[in-house]
């Protein structure tokens, strides 16, 4: 899918009184909301405030829109490197709140290295990159909650 | 009311509670393996979190999976539905620890009911009529136990403390096998169960499967819900349930169903429940409780007017019943028919691809199914793919719209016992009612 196309659509949705557009095609699929007090469904989530991190809430605005778009069209051909989520529960880049993250895209890492922490019922557990290479893209934001298989860094 | 519910369960039930969470405005996340990604209660919630790969010990019984999908989705509660960790003492336990309310009865009470021995104890107490039996588990003196034996008169079954929904079971028809059995029966529960403790009851031959739905609150209200007859099994599953059951009297289901009511104040139980009994000769027999939701609740629900997911969402929020036991009336009939993935004649499984899907309809006729068209049924979990539910004002009523949906009833692609539940309702003897657990499996010769 194109950025162009989603552009197309975003222009659509403003035009329109259109609240929601989701097009699919293939295996891609796009969801382009209009700003509102609403919020659609996601397969993520308003991450719960947890006590550590701030986190950056989704915003719903047509530029943001943009972005997530376009980072959802560039996702699923990252997706085959990226390192997956073992388990259902909160993704974290810095093993506390002040220290700095694990890696940072363009970092070399080496298989075995710790890449993030994901805490599951207060227990936080340590990542490690399967494979060596070069970080790519980190797909999910600082405490943002992840589930079973998610693709978390893209290593390559 | 809960604000947010984990539906910790998938197919049919999954769709079932995301239904009741709908209507009482609750958010719903459904929790799925990742193969059940295109479930149709997955594809209809408001939050969805994929929890682990296929196998059920690593995604549907996954309890810090399952937790963990409640932290993140800050959800209120955890329905458990049927089968999975519903009796799951210890899930029930974590659920509860980590902050979240658990649809379902106290865990204390769960563990009491999971142990069959105690729980016939805890009945026993409470008034209810129980098989005659050891009243306890064996020991190991072989002397005492062949006396038992004597005392309750062969045949006898010997039967697994952790087991229940026909595991860990064997009959005995002489005293010549009975040693051999009860250790062949511990052994067995050993390593099904990690627990060889067993008991001893008497084998009843012809008995009918019947049971009583019961509903508790939080406020020291318990009612009965009338009964329903599960007779209709093939290797003790459920193949065809209705209510009422044919021939019980309503002093009958007055009588017995306050015995449970009464038995669930006693015990403290809270939220659905099911006290099952064997019926012979005119007496029912207490065999065991199960402190869920059950697959054939619909057919109560028709004929009661009471919706039981809702009433369990009710009571785990702190409200009362919504019913009083003087409201609750049995009217018309209901029969339920399984519909289940599998050949009709070997009964094996068959997963595939659902190529074309179509719901019966009409007066009376519910149908209670996750299946679309184009949706794949996966071959990791039970076949159970739908439930097919005719009411009417009598059960030839019943029978008669049963006959019709069946007929308009259409899955493609996959193989189902659509034929075999035809060929039950027009049985001459399932016509007439009554026929008991072994009727099934006689009619299929097996």
């Amino acid at each position: 899918m194109d950025i162009r196309k989603i552009k197309k659509l975003i222009d659509l949705i403003q035009e329109s009184d259109v609240a929601e557009i989701e097009i699919s095609e293939g295996e891609e699929s796009v969801r382009i909301s209009r700003a509102s007090t609403v919020q659609p469904q996601q397969q993520y989530f308003a991450a719960p405030q947890p006590a550590s991190a701030a986190p950056s809430t989704p915003s719903f605005a047509s530029e943001a829109a943009t972005t997530a778009a376009a980072a959802a069209a560039t996702k699923t051909s990252n997706e085959a490197n990226a390192v997956r989520s073992p388990m259902v529960g909160t993704f974290y880049r810095s093993p506390s709140p002040e220290a700095a993250s694990f890696v940072e895209v363009g970092q070399q890492v080496s298989a075995g290295d710790v890449i993030c922490i994901i805490e599951a019922m207060k227990m936080f557990n340590q990542i490690e990159a399967d494979r060596s290479g070069t970080v790519k893209a980190i797909l999910v934001e600082d405490g943002h909650p992840v589930e079973y298989d998610e693709p978390l860094i893209v290593i390559e | 009311m809960i604000d947010k519910i984990v539906i910790a369960n998938r197919g049919e039930i999954a769709l079932r509670i995301l239904r009741s969470c709908w209507e009482l405005g609750i958010k719903t996340v459904a929790v799925h393996s990742d193969v059940d990604r295109d479930l149709k209660h997955v594809l209809l919630a408001d939050e969805s979190v994929c929890i682990g790969p296929a196998p059920s010990g690593l995604s549907y019984l996954n309890v810090p999976a399952l937790i963990s999908a409640a932290e993140i989705t800050d959800a209120t509660a955890i329905h458990p539905g049927y089968g999975f960790l519903s009796e799951n003492a210890d899930f029930a336990e974590r659920v509860e620890e980590s902050g979240f309310i658990f649809i379902g009865p106290r865990p204390e009470t769960i563990r009491m009911m999971g142990d069959k021995v105690e729980a016939i104890k805890a009945m026993k107490t409470a008034g209810v009529p129980c098989v005659p039996g050891s009243d306890g588990p064996l020991g190991n003196d072989d002397q005492t136990n062949l006396r038992l034996a004597r005392e309750i008169g062969y045949p006898i079954i010997i039967k697994a403390a952790g087991g229940g929904g026909g595991r860990g079971m064997r009959e005995v028809h002489s005293e010549a096998h009975l040693l051999n059995a009860i250790a062949l029966t511990k052994s067995e529960a050993k390593s099904a169960f990690s627990n060889d403790m067993v008991y001893m009851e008497k084998f009843l031959e012809n008995p009918r499967h019947i049971e009583f739905q019961v509903l508790a609150d939080e406020h020291g209200n318990a009612v009965h819900l009338g009964e329903r007859d599960c007779s209709m099994q093939r290797r003790h599953q459920k193949v065809v349930e209705e209510a009422p059951a044919p021939g019980i009297t309503s002093e009958m289901r007055d009588r017995m169903g306050k015995v449970c009511a009464d038995a669930c104040i006693r015990i403290g139980y809270r939220g659905a429940g099911t006290f099952e009994f064997l019926y012979q000769d005119g007496e029912f027999y207490f065999i065991e409780m199960n402190t869920r939701i059950q697959v054939e609740h619909p057919v109560t629900e028709r004929v009661t007017g009471v919706d039981l997911v809702a009433e369990q969402i009710r009571i785990a929020s702190g409200m009362p019943l919504s019913v009083k036991q003087e409201d609750i009336v049995m009217r018309g009939h209901a029969i339920e028919c399984r519909i289940n993935a599998e050949d009709p004649r070997t009964f094996m499984p068959s997963p595939g691809l659902v190529t074309h899907y179509h719901a019966p309809g009409g007066a009376g006729i519910r149908m209670d199914s996750h299946l679309y068209s184009g949706y794949r049924v996966p071959p990791n979990y039970d076949s159970l793919i739908g439930k097919l539910i005719a009411y009417g004002n009598t059960r030839e009523s019943a029978i008669a719209r049963m006959r019709t949906a069946l007929k308009e009833i259409g899955i493609e692609g996959i193989k189902t016992n659509v034929e075999l539940q035809r060929d039950i309702m027009d049985d001459t003897h399932f016509q007439t009612g009554g026929t008991n657990i072994h009727y099934l499996e006689k009619k299929l010769g097996l």
